[in-house]
């Protein structure tokens, strides 16, 4: 079995004039990996997509996906990839079915294993019942399994996504994680980029991206064993005062609000009493401690704060 | 400091936005189909629902955009029916799309909106310096809008909306497409903004924003299935008992519990199991994995998040 990487990265550079979007990325995703791209908004990650789909070209460096270099392969590299950008290009004015053989048409997709290939496109993205409806009035979840379908209308070796479930509810984006795991199962290569954590945590590879430069890659049980510190989950009466009562504490590192609950990081573990004292000591708000692992959404403040820091320190 | 959930008082006049039998048909489709709703003022509203259950259409009513087919209510005092012009100039509203001007500097926006909402004189330097340092750009007045990162475009949406001090504020999923660490600020903003009196309304996918808000509505295909505190919510409207499971290999384990009957998803990297009683399905769970091989970390029940109640909310229904 062909065992090179799926994607592989080379001092990968982009510069927009004098921005650098991206600064020298260099990584590999191998095959069958569900990686996950992380990263506040501006850090490069819709380049870094734009660059591998070969949408493209960089300023310097090289990459390769599914072994062909970016820089001449873009159409061998089209026709192993399907890529769905932020905003897919539906046709509003089209109704589903409508859309799914305009992309069946577009991506050559030979006409007897369509049937077959749409029935199930629209099956697992719970669309069947909808083909003859208008793709401008689909909800937002809805267009974006209908992109996802489309996207998938041929078979890829690598699907790229860039941020498939923003301003998609709960309910949808689960659907669509289902879809991706189906995918992955299948053994399609998934690279997606997304600013839920939460949904970073599934991926088998994650990449932390920031300023350009990638601050991380590999699995979020390896991310988290390097960064692990003493650190207690909190639930609240009331989790922003509890914050506040908190502030100036020498014993706290880092503090991260997930809805009722707190997130701190101590100094040291020996410091958990100390600490749930002076919470409840401020309004008895405690109804509920204990110990974890940072999770990766607190591993990412934390890195990203070091990183400002950093930076402020080199501007001053 | 956030002074939110303090107790507020809930005297009649203490109440701003109130609407009764809300209603709106789109053809034969009711797109809102009577609703009643009422937000406090100084209140954090959350106003959740699926993609197309009719929050931005309501909003739009609250907003004077849009006139009901039916139903009656008042925004600020002011009629939705018959003073939507009134609404207008005494809200604020930010939309999903920003509404800012792509092609005009920080500074041309800021002005633009002081200009349209009639704010002038020394006021309209003291609004703009202060939307500048509420957005953290004080450094890009004249940087042009397109090329910001979302968060900062988000903040300055922010202050354009509210550059002629409102007392309510209605946002229309804000944070989508706004990476978490500017998602955390905006919601110190938002906090800020209540504790001085305004009024939020907002709208969001993000349940664990949900749980900042002072009371939530839920709407489900243009009705409210659901109303309360955060707190209250998770102990009314969750009949059932949730389980979470961790794995090393969560799809082969969520396909087995699936395939055994259990209604599970994931949750991050966990798997959450929705069950009718806890310590009775515990040990089915632990037999499904241990028969397909699959050895978990730790099983064990834990509090229902507002996620597992919304989506156990819209199943139901």
């Amino acid at each position: 079995m062909d065992d090179r990487p799926a994607i592989k990265t080379d001092s990968l550079t982009k510069a927009f004039g004098n921005v650098e979007a991206l600064r020298g990325i260099t990584m590999e995703v191998r095959k069958g990996e569900l990686f996950g791209l992380v990263g506040p908004d501006g850090a490069g990650k819709s380049t870094l997509m734009r660059l591998l789909t070969a949408v493209m070209e960089p300023t310097s460096g090289d990459a390769w996906v599914a072994s062909h270099p970016i820089r001449q392969g873009s159409e061998a590299i089209k026709e192993k990839i399907a890529y769905m950008p932020q905003r897919f290009g539906l046709y509003e004015d089209l109704t589903v079915m409508e859309n799914l053989v305009f992309y069946a048409d577009i991506f050559d997709v030979p006409k007897d294993v369509r049937p077959q290939r749409m029935e199930r496109l629209l099956g697992f993205s719970n669309l069947t019942p909808f083909t003859d409806r208008l793709a401008g009035q689909l909800s937002g979840g809805m267009k974006q399994k209908l992109g996802l379908a489309c996207a998938l209308i041929h078979t890829p070796e690598i699907l790229f996504l860039d941020e498939p479930t923003n301003g998609v509810d709960p309910v949808s984006r689960r659907d669509f994680w289902k879809i991706l795991y189906e995918l992955l199962k299948e053994g399609v290569t998934i690279f997606v980029s997304t600013s839920y954590l939460d949904e970073a945590e599934r991926c088998t590879h994650i990449g932390l991206i920031y300023e350009g430069r990638l601050l991380e890659k590999d699995t979020p049980a390896t991310i988290k064993l390097k960064h692990a510190a003493p650190m207690i989950e909190v639930w609240c009466e009331n989790a922003r005062s509890a914050m506040e009562a908190l502030k100036g504490n020498e014993k706290i590192t880092t503090i991260g609000i997930y809805g009722d609950r707190l997130h701190i990081e101590l100094k040291d573990g020996n410091f958990i009493p100390a600490v749930i004292g002076a919470l409840s000591e401020k309004g008895g708000l405690v109804k509920e401690y204990r110990e974890i692992t940072p999770s990766i959404e607190d591993i990412f403040f934390d890195m990203i704060n070091a990183e400002t820091a950093i930076g402020d320190r080199e501007r001053s | 400091m956030t002074g939110l959930n303090n107790s507020r008082a809930a005297s009649p006049d203490a109440i701003t936005v109130t609407v009764a039998g809300l209603t709106r048909a789109f053809g034969d489709f009711r797109a809102v189909d009577g609703i009643d709703l009422s937000v406090l003022k100084g209140e954090v509203f959350g106003f959740l629902g699926p993609n197309g259950a009719g929050k931005s259409t309501t909003i739009r009513m609250l907003c004077g955009l849009l006139l009901p087919s039916a139903g009656s209510g008042t925004v600020g005092g002011f009629d939705i029916m018959t003073q939507t012009e009134e609404i207008k100039k005494n809200i604020g509203y930010m939309s999903q799309r920003f509404s800012l001007y792509d092609d005009l500097t920080v500074e041309e926006n800021i002005d633009f909106f002081s200009g349209i909402y009639g704010v002038s004189g020394d006021k309209r330097e003291e609004r703009k310096e202060w939307v500048l340092s509420m957005a953290g750009i004080a450094g890009r007045r004249k940087v042009i809008t397109r090329t910001m990162a979302s968060g900062f475009k988000q903040r300055l949406a922010l202050g354009c909306a509210v550059i002629h001090e409102p007392s309510i504020i209605f946002l229309d999923e804000p944070t989508s497409g706004v990476d978490p660490i500017s998602r955390r600020r905006f919601w110190d903003l938002i906090y800020e903004m209540s504790s001085r009196g305004t009024t939020v309304f907002v709208t969001t996918h993000y349940l664990d924003e949900a749980e900042y808000c002072d009371r939530l509505a839920l709407i489900y295909r243009g009705k409210i299935i659901a109303e309360g505190r955060p707190g209250t919510m998770k102990k009314e409207y969750m009949a059932k008992e949730v389980i979470e499971v961790a794995v090393g290999n969560v799809v082969e384990a969520l396909e087995v519990l699936g395939r055994e009957g259990f209604d599970v998803a994931l949750f991050g990297n966990v798997i959450h199991a929705t069950v009718d009683g806890a310590a009775s399905a515990q040990p089915g769970i632990q037999k499904a994995l241990e028969g397909a091989g699959i050895t978990s970390t730790s099983i064990r029940t834990v509090r229902p998040s507002l996620e597992d109640v919304f989506v156990s909310l819209i199943e139901v229904s």
